[in-house]
């Protein structure tokens, strides 16, 4: 049986390589973000490296005791973890000082921390807890009540009550781990029809939308009948009620839609979502960011202006250029050639993980796995995806790049976590 | 996994296409984070030909302000402001309103430094750099102007101003605020003296602020000085041609007659070349533009006046080269009473050539002039008469009369006028014009109108006995090799050159020798005008055997060539050969003469 002492001969050191090296790589581009001529030092801990560096030499000591607990802790800890993380939820509001309209910072001394950060984390334990148990079984819709409800909960915290939208939408994340677990694809198709006609009944207006919705349900109610005509004329009544229904449903959707936007959503948000849709066409206003950023990463070239020569997010041109925008100064110093290189990183670390996740040999570690992978990849889409102007501005961080301690620890702590159940995967079997 | 895949692969696309197929990220982000600052080049420096230092630079200061900055921590202090500056509250706050109104001043930002005033003096400014900590957001940045070590020659070197919008879309090299020569030399070799301009290249943060150096200035551009310039004035014989030229509308113009460098190129009335700088530019210029005796035109090229009696040497050598003379034909003189044109000196009769440059005779001319022109006769529809007339006007222009100095430095110049035949067609007819009809051309009246700068190039071209090289201001050789004959040939010019000697020996100009038995040559005019008196002239060189300076002057409304003008040339030459002037009280007489009370020199303080 392995004992604690050689957890080091049986932790994936491959997913540890790409995390120093992203950390590494994050910390010279926080550097190059945020140096300036006054600086001396890149070690000093008045600016943002300095700083950087101890939030990852932090990060380094919390991965190394993490991989020192016993794996069974963190099984028995989950739903403790999550318990208190809800109350931390709840009371953050009352102690965060606002932060850019946001009230999920807390102040500790000198540092800032952001409970959301770490949520994520309880979370996903909570639910490979409640999933991986041997009772849980994925018959109906109804056994995801539970699950849907440990999600949704810290969810609706974050989002209502700290107003804090994007580390909100990430718990959406797991419903890739839902998927995995048996959770119907239609869930996931609905989600993406959903987007779809939000969209269309903002930008083409909603008459167009609830027309495409009764072409849509014509075209498949057609095709139904040509089947069953095919079929030696068996006919399917209740699938075109189906359908009849999801367009009905559909329809008010839609109406809907319109209202929500003008009515629910806040007026930043509207106008992100407005830019982003070629609404609004503002380079000076709400597009500034994403149009400010376009050009530092186009002005990269090839291969980019070099370390720290970025001239466009250095002088901040670039809003939150160390923090989530970061991956421009990337694009910018490093050129197509190394943000492509950091893509590909980032893409083998979350094939690794769903990897790991796949080899565990009990249900927790695999759920949590998989909820793992889909943070980093959700966190991946929506930040980049941002950066590049393909997605509305969202403010989540980029896994290890950017700035900031609540973030890089929160996803040390996941990754060593899913390292720790890992290098005891032989011993789980027995 | 196929999700992360096909994300990944989105995403690399995406940033293919704006970092290697869209190129044009680039540019607008050098043009939103790059500041490039113009690092102007010190202007070349002016010497004589003696290498006596004429024009320099001078440092001047612009105050800058950064309007947020300057209210940021506490209110502005105008009143103090103003105090310091020298300046009425209204001059303030109508120039505020300026800077901040964008429609007259595009480029503004509450960032970055506007320009408040410019061309301050040292003297203007000390006052504020000592007070500048009490003004936030107040800098004051230095650029150069030109300065003069001598109150003289203002025409001839000209100055320099802020370009205007032709400049700026002519030529690439300026922008608007730059300055450039205007006129003069300072004009004509702008393109040697400006030097190339170097730049900075500073990065601006989000809101204007200079952050420091691009690439620790690896990429800045050095300026390069501008070239000095040496030119073929001499300035103590600049100033010695203002000084007699005081109280008197005129020009004089000498030059060393085997270079055709211009020693002199004085015009009067003038002004001292100072008051043309930094801020009294607009005001002076205004002064001397409203000023009835026209100060800014260069009477030594651009006046045209009639040559009058000084034409007669050039007659000389017409007549002789195309026959109807030979220095031993002599005419007639019947004084005051010769027709058609009277006589206005009393001397013997006939007169040959000698007799009639000294006593400068002008039945003579008219004689000679007929006799020349009708050598042929008239021919059928005056065309033999025609013919001999071109062989005049093209015997006369050889020797740079009738057009300007098309391969010369010198700015501004007028062409004169050699009546054509085509001119008197139009007047008379083809047939209604004879040698009688043109006799005034004989004696340097009627038609014929000349430059000064004409006039003393004329009397070097005889100097040098039928070649000149064209008269120019720059040391330079490639000018010694404009090198033009005349259609007169050489064997005509010792006897001309001779008639000249007397007429500084027995004629006219006998009361002006040269001391130390210094030879000279000379003839002088009196020209009859509509404006009043008549005008002086006075042609000449020096020494006869080894000619050294030929002088042209002339002084308007004075008189007799013999009184007014003749002196001027004659210490012009003492100066240049002998480096003194022994005649003192000649100079001072003619230098203390006013004969016209309107002429006034604009000068500036400190000179």
């Amino acid at each position: 049986m392995p004992s604690r002492n050689n957890i080091f001969r049986q932790v994936d050191w491959f997913t540890i390589g790409l995390f120093l090296a992203l950390v590494i790589f994050g910390w010279m581009n926080v550097l190059g973000a945020s140096y300036n001529f006054d600086q001396t030092s890149a070690f000093d801990f008045a600016y943002r490296s300095g700083k950087q560096l101890v939030w990852i030499g932090t990060s380094l000591l919390l991965g190394m005791v993490i991989l020192m607990l016993d794996w069974r802790v963190i099984d028995l800890s989950a739903y403790i973890l999550y318990g208190i993380m809800l109350v931390l939820l709840l009371v953050t509001p009352l102690l965060a000082h606002d932060v850019k309209g946001s009230l999920s910072w807390i102040q500790f001394g000198p540092v800032s921390l952001q409970p959301a950060e770490f949520a994520k984390y309880t979370t996903a334990l909570a639910l490979a807890k409640y999933m991986g148990s041997y009772d849980f079984r994925m018959r109906s819709w109804r056994d995801l009540l539970v699950p849907f409800a440990l999600m949704v909960v810290p969810m609706g915290i974050i989002m209502v009550l700290q107003k804090e939208t994007g580390s909100a939408l990430v718990f959406t994340a797991f419903l890739l781990m839902f998927y995995r677990q048996g959770m119907s694809g239609y869930v996931l198709l609905a989600g993406v029809a959903a987007v779809g006609l939000f969209i269309l009944a903002l930008k083409a207006g909603t008459i167009a939308a609830l027309v495409t919705v009764a072409v849509v349900a014509l075209v498949v109610i057609g095709w139904y009948l040509w089947q069953g005509w095919r079929d030696n004329r068996k006919w399917h009544p209740q699938k075109i009620f189906i359908v009849l229904g999801i367009a009905v449903l559909s329809a008010g959707y839609c109406a809907v839609c319109g209202y929500a936007f003008e009515h629910v959503l806040q007026p930043h948000q509207r106008v992100r979502i407005e830019v982003l849709l070629g609404m609004t066409d503002d380079p000076q206003g709400a597009g500034y960011n994403v149009a400010q950023s376009k050009i530092a990463i186009g002005s990269g070239g090839l291969i980019g202006k070099g370390f720290k020569q970025g001239t466009h997010t250095k002088m901040n041109f670039v809003p939150e250029q160390a923090t989530d925008f970061i991956f421009c100064t990337v694009g910018e110093e490093w050129g197509f050639v190394g943000s492509s290189l950091l893509l590909i990183a980032y893409l083998a670390l979350i094939l690794r993980l769903i990897v790991i996740a796949e080899r565990q040999k009990d249900m927790f570690s695999l759920i949590y796995g998989y909820c793992v992978a889909g943070i980093f990849l959700f966190h991946l889409t929506v930040n980049v995806g941002m950066v590049l102007g393909l997605m509305p501005v969202i403010g989540i961080p980029l896994p290890f790049l950017s700035y900031g301690g609540s973030s890089l620890w929160g996803f040390s702590i996941l990754l060593f976590t899913l390292l720790r159940l890992d290098a005891s995967r032989f011993e789980k079997m027995r | 996994m196929a999700i992360a895949i096909a994300v990944v692969l989105v995403f690399i696309i995406r940033l293919f296409y704006l970092q290697v197929v869209d190129d044009s990220a680039r540019d607008r982000a050098e043009s939103i984070s790059l500041v490039k600052q113009t690092i102007y080049p010190p202007r070349g420096l002016i010497y004589d030909r003696h290498g006596e230092l004429l024009v320099y630079n001078q440092p001047v200061y612009e105050v800058l302000l950064v309007v947020r900055d300057m209210t940021r921590d506490q209110p502005f202090d105008t009143l103090a402001f103003c105090r310091t500056l020298q300046i009425e509250r209204s001059v303030f706050e109508q120039r505020m309103a300026d800077i901040t109104d964008r429609s007259k001043n595009r480029g503004y930002s509450r960032f970055r430094p506007q320009v408040f005033m410019t061309q301050l003096n040292a003297s203007d400014i000390a006052p504020l750099q000592e007070a500048l900590y009490k003004f936030p957001g107040v800098s004051v940045r230095k650029r150069t102007l030109r300065d003069y070590t001598y109150a003289a020659a203002a025409q001839v070197l000209g100055s320099i101003g802020e370009v205007n919008q032709r400049d700026i879309d002519n030529d690439n090299y300026y922008q608007s605020g730059d300055y450039s020569g205007r006129d003069g030399i300072e004009r004509t070799y702008e393109r040697e003296l400006r030097g190339e301009k170097g730049v900075e290249i500073l990065m601006r943060d989000n809101r204007g602020c200079i952050q420091g150096p691009f690439k620790n200035g690896e990429e800045d551009l050095l300026p390069l000085a501008g070239n000095n310039l040496t030119i073929t004035l001499d300035i103590r014989l600049q100033m010695l041609a203002e000084e007699l030229l005081q109280g008197k509308i005129g020009s004089v113009v000498a030059i060393e007659p085997q270079t055709g460098e211009v020693l002199t190129l004085a015009s009067n009335p003038t002004w001292d070349p100072a008051v043309l700088i930094g801020r009294r530019r607009s005001k002076s210029y205004q002064q001397l533009l409203s000023d009835p005796t026209k100060p800014l035109m260069n009477r030594a090229t651009q006046a045209q006046y009639s040559p009058g009696s000084t034409f007669k040497t050039l007659q000389s050598l017409v007549c002789l080269q195309e026959g109807g003379i030979t220095e031993h034909t002599s005419y007639p003189c019947s004084g005051p009473g010769s027709t058609p044109i009277k006589c206005t000196h009393h001397h013997g009769s006939p007169v040959t050539l000698l007799n009639a440059i000294e006593q400068s005779c002008n039945p003579y001319y008219w004689q000679a002039y007929r006799d020349m022109l009708e050598k042929n006769g008239y021919g059928k529809n005056n065309a033999a008469f025609r013919a001999r007339y071109q062989l005049w006007v093209d015997d006369v222009r050889s020797f740079g009369l009738g057009s300007r100095f098309a391969d010369s430095d010198i700015a501004d110049q007028s062409a004169g006028s050699i009546p054509t035949a085509a001119l008197y067609d139009k007047i008379y007819g083809k047939t209604g014009w004879r040698a009688i009809t043109i006799r005034s051309n004989s004696i340097g009246q009627g038609e014929v109108l000349v430059t000064p700068l004409q006039l003393c190039n004329l009397a070097a071209t005889i100097a040098n006995e039928g070649y000149y090289v064209t008269p120019h201001l720059i040391k330079s050789d490639s000018l010694l090799d404009n090198v033009h004959h005349t259609a007169v040939e050489q064997r005509y010019f010792p006897v001309v050159k001779q008639g000249m000697a007397r007429v500084m020996t027995n004629g006219t100009g006998r009361w002006y020798q040269l001391p130390d038995s210094i030879t000279s040559a000379g003839k002088t005019g009196t020209v009859q005008n509509h404006a009043g008196k008549d005008h002086a002239i006075f042609i000449g060189f020096a020494p006869v055997e080894n000619p050294q300076i030929a002088v042209a002057v002339v002084v308007e409304n004075a008189g007799f060539g013999a009184t007014w003008a003749a002196p001027v040339a004659s210490l012009m030459m003492e100066q240049y050969l002998t480096d003194t002037i022994r005649r003192k009280p000649l100079k001072e007489k003619i230098a203390g003469s006013v004969l016209n009370t309107q002429v006034r020199k604009l000068t500036g303080e400190g000179h």
